[in-house]
């Protein structure tokens, strides 16, 4: 009922923010703002309204948005486009964009049904989970820029990077292992069938002229098996063999060879059954491990470089006239204009007479840093106000955060950096198994030639490592899944065994120990006027001090004042004078503030004018709640380091929260956060790496396992190794040990796995294999050991709290 | 017996045929996305939604 309606429950239509007038409305319904309505507006217009009738609220605030019209002028350049599409013929085109909004059915229903608000939209598909969708147009009807602005002034405005015109995505799912391991389904199944009269062979199921043909069979089945499933292991062995090493694929290629040949032999010569269906389900299981290994996060991108946050426009200046260039042609010396909340691109000079800028993208501080005419803008940095001119100074890939990658860290994968523990066992599995298989040879050979043969190649074929192979996959595939499932999203399975060596655990300290946003600020004192605030404000304006920051935000929007004679002392405080007085703030020494107040813990601020004591401000850094049980969980087995850009002014508090242990190290610029990881790596550390912004992108990378701390997952993330949800942030030392307990448990199925070797090992060097025998042992050990690892990893997880019930 | 012979055949045709079919729906896309299609299925289609706007059938992500 409209008359009931109290001024608390106004809520938007749209979006379902709380509205302060009703002025907006169309019938009974309520916008808080002219964006809100104007989307409802062009969905009633095309009897779209089933939109609200899926969820409720689905839509976004439109409140925040910039609604600059020439913002998508970019998407007129034609090799833009270009890179931009999928496909183009003469008639239509196809894009895909990714919008990260997308959030509901509502969402999925609304971008699918596109083609009612536009004639030139043919039709439309959202990938839900990947956040994307699929749109197809015709040329004729609806150009790029006109579609992104369609999609934008819906409420869904697609995040267009550089990195993704660099590269085309690539499918995230490997379709080519998917194929093999069909192919080697469909063999090993048929195989089996055939081989029934084979197991049964003292029964005599089947009339003997029937087996013939069912070998034939077989060895037809085995072909694609050898030749097309088990092709990806013959070059990863061959790779190895050439490096004069030893992986797990030699064993299983050597076991391939000879049971193929063997069977083949057996079949053509003797006219026996063969070993073809041990050989399919060999290559079966193995390639079912290695798909489970590739369990991967699919809105997560953990490869992400500068590129990816840089805008794909910039405003350029030409003769006063404005014009729209990507990025990739922005040349030094241009003159650039930067508007509210947009990024600068390029490390550059102010042209204006001051700018506001906010770093939180790159350091996690988010208080603006005031900036003055002529001073140089760090590439990074987001505009606050009103907009700027700019002169750019170098181009967006050299600045001063894009060097980062630059550094020889960036360029080689992780992967090679530890050798997997299954390569280790494999080399040692390969030369035992050898010396076994010549030792029974060297036995028979006198007195039996055939036997020795039979000995020889029964001891290669079944020594099958596959229940060895298959123990790192799925005991890595299943941790990977439960690390995810706790909001731990690792990049890929080999992650997991890094994770288990690490002793050294290295943590950024603003944004990741410390939450800007939870900074508390006292005052204590004579209460401050309007006057002596706006004073206060135009002191820590000018300084870039952290704890100024922290009282310039405190203060609040309120104008500023013009000082006489402002000087500020790094690291102690800044005075300035206003109608004659002077006034101080900053330190106790620096003000001369002697009167005795409570000592708590927090850092100090205090304010003196003109000599007379008129208050302080007690600043508490705003540490997460579990920050300090974090590290004092870690605190004895871990060697732990802290990493901060910022004055060490709060090294007191924290060693007093974090305990006595951790290596404090402040005042780090990004490089020299990079060249602490590397350092530590030389004394041969195995080092965790936790940050969250930009400036900690090279300690990431350089880390053996940089993990990215975020609030918003599928935001922004620097380049890591894995990206860990800020409120699992406390489960820090449960993964930590998780990982040393899932290599405890390959090693054990190592050694499961080795038990079935053993058994039947020593049927093979008596020569008494049979085909029943080998088609029993092979699926068993390997189906045993990988109810093992599952059932292994799940019980550690859920001991070690990472698989409660309200984590499923 | 010599009916196994056509019985064999007839079943590795059949075999076949179903691995050719999932290479087919595999190349489509059909397991790109398999979260999607569950919550389109549950949206009615209304009468202004003409039949030969909307594809019939899934097309390929590529």
């Amino acid at each position: 009922m409209p008359t009931t309606t109290q001024k608390s429950e106004l809520k938007c239509y749209h979006c379902g923010e709380q509205c302060e007038q009703d002025s907006l409305a169309i019938g009974e319904k309520i916008f808080c703002c002219q964006g809100c309505k104007l989307v409802f507006e062009v969905l009633a217009e095309n009897n779209l309204c089933t939109y609200y009738d899926l969820e409720s609220f689905p839509g976004e605030s439109q409140k925040s948005k910039t609604s600059r019209a020439n913002r998508f002028d970019y998407l007129e350049d034609q090799s833009t486009v270009d890179q931009l599409l999928d496909f183009k013929n003469e008639r239509e085109s196809h894009v895909s964009f990714y919008i990260p909004l997308i959030h509901c059915a509502s969402c999925i229903w609304l971008l699918e049904n596109l083609y009612q608000v536009h004639q030139g939209i043919i039709s439309s598909r959202v990938d839900f989970i990947k956040k994307k969708v699929q749109v197809k147009f015709l040329n004729e009807g609806i150009s790029l820029k006109e579609l992104v602005g369609l999609l934008s002034m819906l409420g869904y405005e697609p995040k267009i990077s550089l990195a993704a015109i660099d590269q085309k995505k690539t499918s995230t799912v490997d379709r080519r292992t998917v194929k093999r391991l069909a192919v080697a389904g469909f063999c090993f199944g048929n195989m089996m069938l055939f081989s029934i009269p084979e197991y049964f062979s003292e029964a005599e199921l089947i009339a003997e002229n029937f087996r013939g043909l069912f070998n034939y069979l077989n060895v037809i089945l085995a072909l694609p098996v050898v030749l097309y499933s088990a092709s990806d292991y013959y070059l990863s062995a061959w790779n190895a063999f050439k490096q004069r090493q030893i992986n797990m694929d030699v064993p299983i290629v050597l076991g391939i060879i000879a049971l193929f040949f063997y069977s083949l032999w057996e079949i053509f010569a003797l006219g026996n059954g063969g070993y073809m269906d041990s050989l399919g389900g060999l290559l079966f299981f193995l390639l079912l491990g290695k798909v489970y290994q590739q369990k991967t996060f699919a809105t997560l991108e953990f490869d992400r470089d500068y590129k990816s946050y840089f805008p794909i426009a910039v405003t350029r200046l030409v003769q006063d006239r404005e014009e729209v260039i990507p990025v990739t042609k922005l040349e030094v010396g241009d003159l650039i204009l930067v508007r509210d909340e947009e990024l600068i691109p390029a490390d550059s000079l102010l042209m204006s007479s001051s700018a506001s800028i906010d770093y939180s993208f790159v350091t996690g501080e988010e208080v603006p840093v005031l900036k003055r005419k002529g001073e140089l803008i760090y590439a990074g940095g987001k505009q606050k106000g009103e907009a700027v001119i700019l002169t750019v100074q170098k181009s967006p890939s050299q600045g001063y955060l894009t060097d980062l990658w630059n550094n020889e860290a960036f360029e080689k994968g992780k992967e090679k950096l530890l050798e997997p523990l299954s390569n280790r066992i494999s080399g040692v599995f390969t030369w035992t198994v050898l010396i076994i298989a010549t030792g029974a040879f060297g036995f028979w050979a006198s007195s039996d030639m055939p036997l020795a043969v039979k000995a020889f190649t029964s001891v290669l074929i079944v020594a099958c490592p596959c229940a060895l192979a298959m123990s790192t996959p799925f005991t890595l595939g299943n941790s990977l899944r439960i690390f995810g499932r706790s909001k731990f999203y690792l990049k890929n399975a080999s992650v997991v065994e890094r994770m288990a060596l690490i002793d050294t655990v290295v943590f950024d300290k603003t944004g990741t120990l410390t939450d800007p946003k939870r900074a508390k600020v006292d005052y204590q004192g004579d209460p401050l006027s309007e006057e002596t605030k706006s004073i206060l404000k135009s002191l820590v304006s000018r300084s870039s001090h952290p704890l100024s920051h922290r009282i310039n935000f405190w203060l609040g929007e309120i104008p500023s004042l013009n000082l006489d004679g402002a000087e500020e002392q790094k690291g102690k405080g800044i005075q300035a004078y206003y109608k004659g007085q002077l006034i101080r703030l900053g330190s106790a020494a620096f003000t001369g503030f002697s009167s005795s107040h409570s000592k708590e813990i927090g850092n100090y601020v205090y304010l003196v004018i003109e000599g007379f004591e008129i208050g302080y401000f007690r600043i508490l850094s705003g540490l997460r709640a579990e920050a300090g049980q974090v590290v004092k969980s870690l605190d004895p087995a871990y060697e732990l380091h802290l990493l901060s850009g910022d004055h060490p002014h709060e090294q007191a508090s924290l060693k007093e929260k974090l305990g006595p242990s951790i290596h404090f190290n402040f005042l780090q610029s990004p490089s020299d956060k990079l060249d602490y990881l590397g350092k530590l790596n030389q004394f041969g550390r195995q080092t965790l790496m936790v940050g969250d912004g930009l400036n900690d992108a090279g300690a990431i990378q350089k880390s053996r396992v940089g993990v990215a701390l975020t609030d918003t997952i599928t935001h922004f993330s620097p380049a890591s190794d894995a990206i860990l949800d800020a409120t699992a942030f406390h489960l820090i030392p449960n993964f930590l040990g998780f990982a040393k307990q899932s290599r405890k448990i390959i090693k054990l199925s190592f050694g499961l796995s080795f038990l079935y070797n053993v058994a039947g090992v020593s049927l093979a060097v008596q020569g008494i294999l049979s085909p029943v025998i080998c088609a029993v042992l092979m699926p068993l050990s390997s189906i045993s050991v990988v109810v093992f690892t599952t059932l292994a990893t799940n019980v550690v997880a859920w001991k070690r709290g990472l698989l409660t019930p309200k984590n499923n | 017996m010599e009916v196994i012979f056509l019985l064999i055949a007839v079943s590795l045709v059949l075999a076949i045929t179903f691995l050719v079919l999932f290479f087919k729906a595999m190349k489509g896309g059909q397991f790109d996305d398999d979260y999607t299609p569950s919550i389109r299925i549950l949206f009615d289609n209304h009468k202004k939604t003409t039949k030969k706007d909307q594809p019939t059938k899934p097309k390929s992500y590529e």
